[in-house]
């Protein structure tokens, strides 16, 4: 646990650290080739919705010992329609029929009722008639849409348009994860999907927030000082944050696994099992794309800014100044700094020199980064 | 352990941890005693996890009808619905709307779906039926006596009331109709007040062969039905509608809902024996005069010109004013409560106006002490018949009971495992400080379930399956906070502060991210409450409620127990097991210096 600590300790001063920023191009190909993955498995094999979308019913049964194929023959005889017969564990059935209307539900499930001889009463029913699956799905889509557009004004408030696009950005694509895993692994969706896909929307932004928050504060000074480019400050904040990032996805996610345990192993299928799955997939989407898709999607987006151009130049001047200093071997002219400082300085020139704006960017500002205090 | 130096720096936020402390204990408590005393110490259940069947309608506009999907319609129905399902004898169901088209039907398990569907689904039926022997509403020992013309206003009304008090208050003794002969309860005693139909723009001319086409139906009336909607009972009948009058009980509400579903189940060419709505008068009536389906509009008026107050204007179309005409002429020579008839809505009495001249024309009007809400209510009943809006049953769940337990224990044990785990991974990692945040999930715990309980009879909140879920779902969420604050406390350790400077210090950032997440997280649940419906709305519910209750806990308990713990030697020393040991959290001494330069630069929180 110790490690761990001084782990946290060391991501905090910045002495290790992952280049989140700089290494952002893998990753955004990576998120592309998994949002692609996602897009063209639901182009091809759709999602498998439920039947309180399609309209159907689903019954079970209390524990019977007629057999699966007589209650399907049951089923399909009285409502006319082919019908998905389980046997579940504890010897009830669960029988599910789509595309009904309310009528044939019900008559479905007299005759369900009648051939296990037990009153109509003791079977589950869920009967869904056809309109009320698209409001649902309506209704949700309606949700989304507003539920987007007010949290892109409250973060480009609270903090600033650019982070609001980016957690934007960062949201669709864990939805985009999430339901394509549905389409792929072919999982059913029903009302409990949407829900948890609907709490991912807080979820996910949740995290994203908290990431952001730590940004904003260490890039406040950021125009006065010549040190570190946005990107730099950013994938410093990204590692210093990066525990509590963590911390806070898995506490998020046990309860859910607890549900998704109990869900899936004790009740077969039900509402439990629905929304803690997609709520598990897209939770774990959300803290990856916090971390590795909306801050380096705002460090990107900030250093197109006019201001962090003429920043970045600046930081390009300085490091050549001490680049061309140390090669002069006036190691003495940094008075201002300490001399512990002025070593990282030169790496850091060094390494800015080559690739500041790209990919070494992330080593140099590991080593600066660690005198916080004496940025400022 | 004062702390004079604190107290300087940040005087808000920290300089009284106990006082809110207290407060919060105080609200808790407050809560649970609370929650005693309300009665309720578990929170109402779900269908789905109690048992039961759940209907959802969905309202269609009726033909003819365009834009009747209103408030007003949707809560009109809602009565209306539940009226007819609490008629099965159902104790504990509930009606709701939901959004802005769909009705929610709750039953509870034991009940029979199939029944209550039907008397969900059918077009209730209203009719006018002439009054032909009223009496008080309590059990009748023996026949009541006749009702005598008492024309009077206020006062009448004001006795009749007590009347009515007295004989609820009597019933168990039985003889009760013969002390309170005297007030007879007609229409001119209802809580409405005296509703009196007038001839109302009816050209005189009009009313005047009305009069005598009703006079001349009543001559043969005696043994024609059809014609004389106002038929003197047979002889045999006559006794055994008394009988039946006699053991008609429209004092108690079950009582109302046994005689209304007799009586709605009477064809409307029977006579019936029915309550009126207030129970205070049960009644015998003729079959139905006019049909429901000849009321072409009704309207609450307020009458300024004749100070008659509030009053319902009705219009019929060409059969129902024949008919109207008809029976009112022959109900204004008789005497009362002969000269009444009653609106009839699924068996019960809404409303049992007397009528003192035939009402040709097609119009009338129905007046007298009427309020606006009790006007609109009748006029509503009127002019849509029955439910003012046609519904379809879009979904229909039926859970056993068994189920429902089973669902209810699996979300438990899952919310058991979820919290063990979390608290686990805490102390795994927090250590000591697992302790705050065990404390505080506790306190957010026990204001949520008591919350919970309490809102079960304020405003009927059920816990459903997708609400557990939320409540499960909030415990990460909540201990996200805490997460956020400790590692805000953790970095300041890092920058070389001590404990309790670490503690203040770390507040105004961590309270900033805390507020910023959670409003995001409460504007989805927010967002999801208001555009959804059914499942996703409890859950939405829950996770709202569940939100806020976090800030309300990291505000008023995590925060001010970590100023005070700050103060305890355990922790201010950073003992291992403490979870804030400098050497474990990777302080060096040279960081101390860097520190002291960083300060001045350091933002001041506000």
């Amino acid at each position: 646990m110790s490690r761990l600590g001084n782990l946290g300790a060391r991501l905090y001063r910045g002495e290790v650290g992952y280049d989140f920023v700089g290494k952002r191009k893998i990753w955004y190909g990576i998120s592309i080739l998994i949002t692609i993955t996602a897009i063209v498995g639901l182009a091809v094999r759709g999602l498998n919705m439920g039947i309180e979308f399609s309209g159907g019913a689903v019954f079970n049964s209390p524990p019977t010992s007629v057999s699966a194929t007589q209650a399907q023959q049951t089923a399909e005889d009285a409502s006319g329609h082919p019908a998905v017969v389980q046997k579940l564990g504890n010897k009830t059935l669960r029988v599910q029929v789509s595309e009904l209307t309310t009528e044939q539900s019900r008559k479905t499930q007299e005759a369900l009722a009648k051939k296990l001889a037990v009153p109509v009463d003791k079977i589950n029913t869920d009967i869904v008639g056809p309109s009320w699956g698209d409001q649902i799905a309506n209704k949700a889509w309606t949700g989304l849409a507003v539920f987007m557009i007010l949290v892109v004004i409250y973060l480009a408030i609270a903090f600033e348009w650019r982070m609001a696009v980016a957690a934007l950005i960062a949201l669709i694509h864990d939805l985009t994860i999430t339901v394509g895993v549905y389409a792929l692994v072919g999982f059913e969706v029903t009302p409990g999907t949407v829900i948890g896909l609907l709490t991912i929307l807080g979820y996910s932004l949740y995290d994203t927030v908290v990431v952001f928050d730590g940004l904003k504060e260490s890039a406040k000074d950021i125009t006065k000082q010549t040190r570190f480019t946005y990107s730099e400050i950013a994938n410093r904040s990204l590692n210093g944050t990066l525990v509590r990032s963590i911390n806070t996805t898995v506490v998020a996610l046990l309860p859910v696994a607890g549900l998704l345990f109990i869900g899936g192993g004790f009740l077969g299928a039900g509402m439990l099992n629905d929304i803690s799955l997609a709520l598990f997939v897209g939770l774990a989407a959300g803290a990856y794309s916090s971390i590795f898709i909306a801050t380096p999607l705002v460090a990107d987006l900030k250093e197109r800014d006019p201001q962090m151009k003429a920043l970045a130049k600046r930081v390009r001047a300085r490091r050549a100044a001490d680049a061309a200093k140390d090669g002069s071997g006036d190691a003495a002219g940094s008075a201002d700094a300490a001399g512990e400082d002025e070593d990282e300085d030169v790496q850091d020139a060094a390494a800015g020199v080559v690739g500041q704006r790209g990919q070494g960017a992330g080593r140099s500002r590991g080593r600066g980064g660690r005198p916080s205090g004496k940025r400022r | 352990m004062a702390a004079p130096k604190k107290g300087r720096r940040s005087p808000g936020g920290q300089g009284r941890p106990g006082r809110v402390l207290a407060l919060i204990l105080i609200a808790m408590v407050a809560l649970t005693g609370g929650m005693f005393a309300s009665g309720h110490t578990t929170p109402r259940l779900g269908i789905d996890l109690a048992g039961g069947t759940s209907f959802t309608l969905e309202a269609k506009n009726q033909p003819g009808r365009p834009n009747a999907i209103n408030a007003t319609n949707m809560n009109t129905a809602v009565g209306i619905i539940e009226r007819r399902v609490n008629g099965l004898g159902v104790t504990e169901s509930e009606v709701q709307t939901q959004g802005d088209n769909h009705i929610i039907v709750n039953i509870p398990k034991g009940t029979d779906a199939k029944q209550a569907r039907q008397q969900v689904g059918t077009t209730a039926q209203l009719g006018f039926r002439p009054v032909l022997t009223a009496t008080a509403g309590v059990k009748t020992p023996e026949p009541a006596p006749g009702a005598t013309g008492d024309k009077d206003k206020g006062d009448k009304a004001k006795q009749d009331e007590k009347t009515g008090e007295k004989n609820k208050g009597d019933k168990s003794t039985g003889a009760t109709t013969k002390p309170s002969g005297s007030p007879s309860p007609t229409a001119s005693a209802s809580p409405q007040g005296r509703p009196v139909t007038d001839a109302l723009k009816a050209d005189k001319d009009d009313a005047t062969p009305g009069a005598s086409a009703s006079a001349s139906a009543k001559a043969d009336g005696k043994k024609d039905e059809k014609k004389a909607p106002t038929p003197t009972p047979a002889p045999g009948d006559a006794a055994a509608l008394q009988k039946k009058l006699d053991a008609l009980d429209c004092s108690t509400k079950e009582g109302r809902a046994k005689a209304n579903e007799a009586a709605a189940g009477a064809a409307p060419t029977d006579m019936i024996v029915a309550c009126r709505k207030d129970g205070q008068v049960k009644e015998i009536l003729g079959p139905v005069a006019v049909e429901g389906t000849n009321v072409s509009d009704a309207s609450a008026v307020f009458d300024t010109q004749q100070g008659k107050g509030w009053l319902v204007q009705l219009k019929f179309d060409s059969t129902g004013a024949k008919k109207f005409a008809q029976v009112t002429g022959q109900l204004a020579t008789k005497q009362s409560p002969q000269n009444q008839f009653a609106i009839v809505l699924d068996g019960e009495v809404v409303s049992d106006p007397s009528v003192t001249s035939s009402i040709g024309g097609g119009q009338a009007e129905i007046s007298g002490g009427f309020t606006q809400q009790s006007a609109s209510e009748l006029a509503n009943v009127l002019s849509y018949g029955a439910l003012p809006l046609s519904f379809d049953v879009v979904t229909e769940t039926t859970v056993t009971a068994a189920l429902g337990g089973e669902q209810l224990r699996a979300g438990l044990i899952a919310g058991a495992i979820g919290l063990a785990l979390v608290i686990v991974y805490l102390v795994a990692y927090y250590r000591g400080l697992a302790l705050v945040a065990l404390a505080s999930l506790a306190v957010s715990a026990i204001l949520t379930y008591t919350i919970m309980v309490l809102l079960g009879p304020a405003i009927g909140f059920a816990l459903n399956l997708p609400a557990v879920c939320g409540a499960i779902v909030a415990i990460g969420i909540t201990a996200d906070s805490f997460i956020v604050y400790f590692e805000r406390i953790r970095d300041e350790i890092r920058e070389g502060r001590t404990l309790r400077p670490a503690v203040e210090r770390g507040w105004p950032r961590a309270r900033r991210t805390i507020l910023v997440s959670d409003f995001v997280s409460f504007l989805a649940a927010a967002v999801l409450f208001i555009v959804t419906v059914g499942k996703v709305q409890g859950f939405a519910f829950t996770l709202g409620l569940t939100t806020l209750l976090d800030v309300v806990v990291v505000f008023l308990f995590t925060k001010p127990l970590m100023t005070v713990l700050a103060r305890r030697k355990f922790f201010a020393s950073g003992h291992p097991w403490s979870g804030l040991d400098p050497a474990r959290l990777g302080v060096r001494p040279p960081l101390r210096a860097s520190r002291r330069r960083s300060a001045p630069v350091d933002p001041k929180e506000a």
